[in-house]
């Protein structure tokens, strides 16, 4: 009984939410999620149906809700880069670029030229495994099983890459404030281009299974549009915004990491439906191979430290360790009380596979951050639904939040 | 003078009182104006056509304590055409901290009012849906405040196994 009482005044305070139809049971209220195979994660959604129609789609967001940035605020800067991994777990490369740009700018911290290079090369490869999930998982909410196995075999290449790189598949961490980690080891260059030459073909596999598949053509075009103007009020970014044919990239709006300087073209398709999106980001797959393929050429070409010599923001090398008074001192400072920024806020952002992703970083001259804010691309993107669903079939509905590409991690941080 | 100049120059022109603060700070521009004119600002700069900040990229809240004043938000609107963003931001007592929603200027700013409202406690005035969004509906307090608590749970070992288990919150039979 308590729970029947529990029920109705969560619909009470809900019920704002949907028509009045909802009052007098004529279209139905249901629960979809939070644990349902195709929310890609743990995303609930609550549904008023009028029949198979949505009418609403109110989404219910917070499962994943781990408090990442409540914890960095108690932790100094180096500390909370590893926490940053675990906010979008598809993009880690990307999340701990974009918190190492806010700290670079905050404290006037210039990066080396092969840094920039591997950074750009990271975050390309980071962004080709996540379109790979996405387009794995996309087209499992679509019944179309196979292609799940074929990205996820694809995407083991990337993650061997970056155990190579950082020790770590996943929580690379393998970025930090003032360059990266260590240089790649021998045999890096070679993996890279190794995958560089397998992916291509494979992707010209999927895109022949997919692009011109009636099916699959009857299941996302004139599904979920969402128009250019529609797009930019709900404040969408990323590959979902530039299926509308929106021309906004970050890399190309506001570069860094010397993005200006590759020759790379922003996939633009302006039908603003599923079919459109996947379009737009199956493009965008070789728009990233043509970077890596770039980056790979700069990096045998610049050689130098990966990490700025700023002994104030980066440990000295190991070896100086055993001679050099001062390097101790550096090394002790660095790992027990941190680093300093002065006071200040910055915006840093970067183009995550998703769209903007934003760190707002203020520091208060302290060793730890005041606030850390990530204004996170699923979280911003995922506000469209309730306008998109309307009209939809429930069908419909699994097509569009899988085209959307919403990361939980990302959406609840 | 670039959009952002150009930006400031107006604000100031047209809301002489409301400007607090111009602040740059690495090569960033912080407009500070009064809490209860952010609303006007807001719409001033979206529809103005020269301006033409339609897009709001970010919306933030942060917490001062225990400075007074000592809650913060800060709006990043950006001028697509013009390529320029810069940050808006507000400062609002620690006590009663509210103001208007921008949800009408700008309609994404829908979920970032509301997360600043549940994890800060900032009450947004006429936003169309404010509850909570990552919290549960009945949770008592705001999580992102500085002064409450990060929160641990002991760790349990076999010598203190009952210890810490009589603490626990679970139903004990």
């Amino acid at each position: 009984m308590a729970d029947l009482r529990e029920l109705e005044t969560t619909l009470d305070e809900l019920k704002h939410l949907f028509s009045e139809r909802a009052q007098t049971g004529e279209t139905m209220v249901l629960n979809m999620g939070p644990q349902h195979p195709s929310t890609h994660g743990v995303l609930r959604l609550i549904l008023e149906l009028d029949g198979e129609t949505v009418v609403h789609a109110i989404p219910d967001i917070g499962y994943l809700h781990t408090g990442i940035e409540k914890n960095m605020e108690a932790k100094t800067y180096l500390q909370a880069l590893v926490m940053t991994d675990r906010l979008d777990y598809l993009n880690n490369i990307g999340n701990n670029l974009t918190y190492c740009l806010a700290i670079e700018k905050l404290m006037d911290v210039q990066v080396p030229e092969r840094a920039q290079v591997l950074r750009v090369l990271m975050a390309e490869l980071q962004r080709i495994a996540s379109h790979l999930v996405w387009l794995g998982t996309h087209c499992i909410d679509l019944a179309a099983l196979s292609i799940l196995l074929y990205c996820f075999r694809d995407r083991e290449h990337i993650m061997d890459i970056f155990e190579m790189v950082s020790g770590q598949r996943m929580m690379t961490s393998y970025i930090r404030p003032g360059g990266v980690w260590r240089d790649v080891p021998p045999g890096f260059e070679e993996a890279v281009k190794d995958f560089l030459d397998y992916i291509p073909a494979k992707l010209d596999d999927y895109e022949r299974l997919l692009t011109n598949n009636p099916i699959f053509k009857q299941r996302t075009q004139d599904v979920g549009y969402v128009s250019a103007e529609a797009a930019l009020m709900w404040g969408m970014t990323g590959p979902s915004l530039r299926g509308s044919g929106v021309n906004y990239d970050v890399r190309k709006a506001m570069p860094y990491c010397g993005y200006e300087t590759y020759e790379f073209d922003v996939p633009l398709e302006t039908g603003g439906d599923v079919y459109a999106r996947y379009r737009c980001r199956m493009r965008e797959f070789r728009e990233s191979i043509k970077i890596c393929r770039q980056a790979l050429d700069r990096l045998s070409k610049t050689k130098g430290p990966v990490i700025t010599s700023d002994r104030k923001v980066a440990p000295p090398p190991r070896s100086e360790l055993s001679t050099s008074m001062e390097a101790l001192i550096h090394h002790f400072k660095l790992f027990t009380e941190g680093f300093s920024p002065p006071k200040g806020e910055v915006y840093a952002a970067t183009e995550s596979p998703r769209g903007e992703l934003g760190v707002y970083l203020v520091s208060g001259g302290a060793p730890k951050p005041r606030r850390v804010h990530y204004r996170c691309p699923s979280f911003a993107n995922l506000q469209v639904l309730n306008y998109v669903a309307e009209g939809h079939l429930v069908a419909d509905l699994v097509a569009i939040v899988g085209s959307i590409d919403i990361v939980l991690g990302d959406v609840d941080r | 003078m670039n959009h952002v100049e150009k930006t400031v120059a107006a604000i100031k022109a047209k809301f002489p009182e409301a400007v607090e603060d111009v602040i740059g700070f690495r090569g960033e521009t912080t407009v500070v104006v009064k809490p209860e004119s952010i609303l006007a600002v807001s719409r001033f700069i979206h529809d103005d056509p020269e301006l033409n900040y339609t897009y709001l990229a970010d919306l933030a809240g942060v917490d001062y304590y225990p400075d007074e004043p000592r809650f913060a938000i800060s709006y990043i609107p950006y001028a697509m055409a013009a390529n320029a963003r810069f940050r808006l931001k507000v400062y609002l007592p620690g006590d009663d901290p509210q103001l208007d929603s921008v949800t009408g200027v700008w309609r994404n700013a829908d979920w970032f009012e509301r997360e600043a409202f549940d994890m800060l406690g900032i009450k947004f005035n006429n936003h169309p849906d404010l509850r909570r969004l990552l919290m549960p509906a009945d949770w008592v307090g705001h999580p992102h405040r500085k002064d409450y608590p990060l929160g641990y749970e002991e760790v349990q070992f076999s010598f203190n196994w009952r210890e810490v288990d009589a603490k626990k919150p679970y139903a004990k039979d």
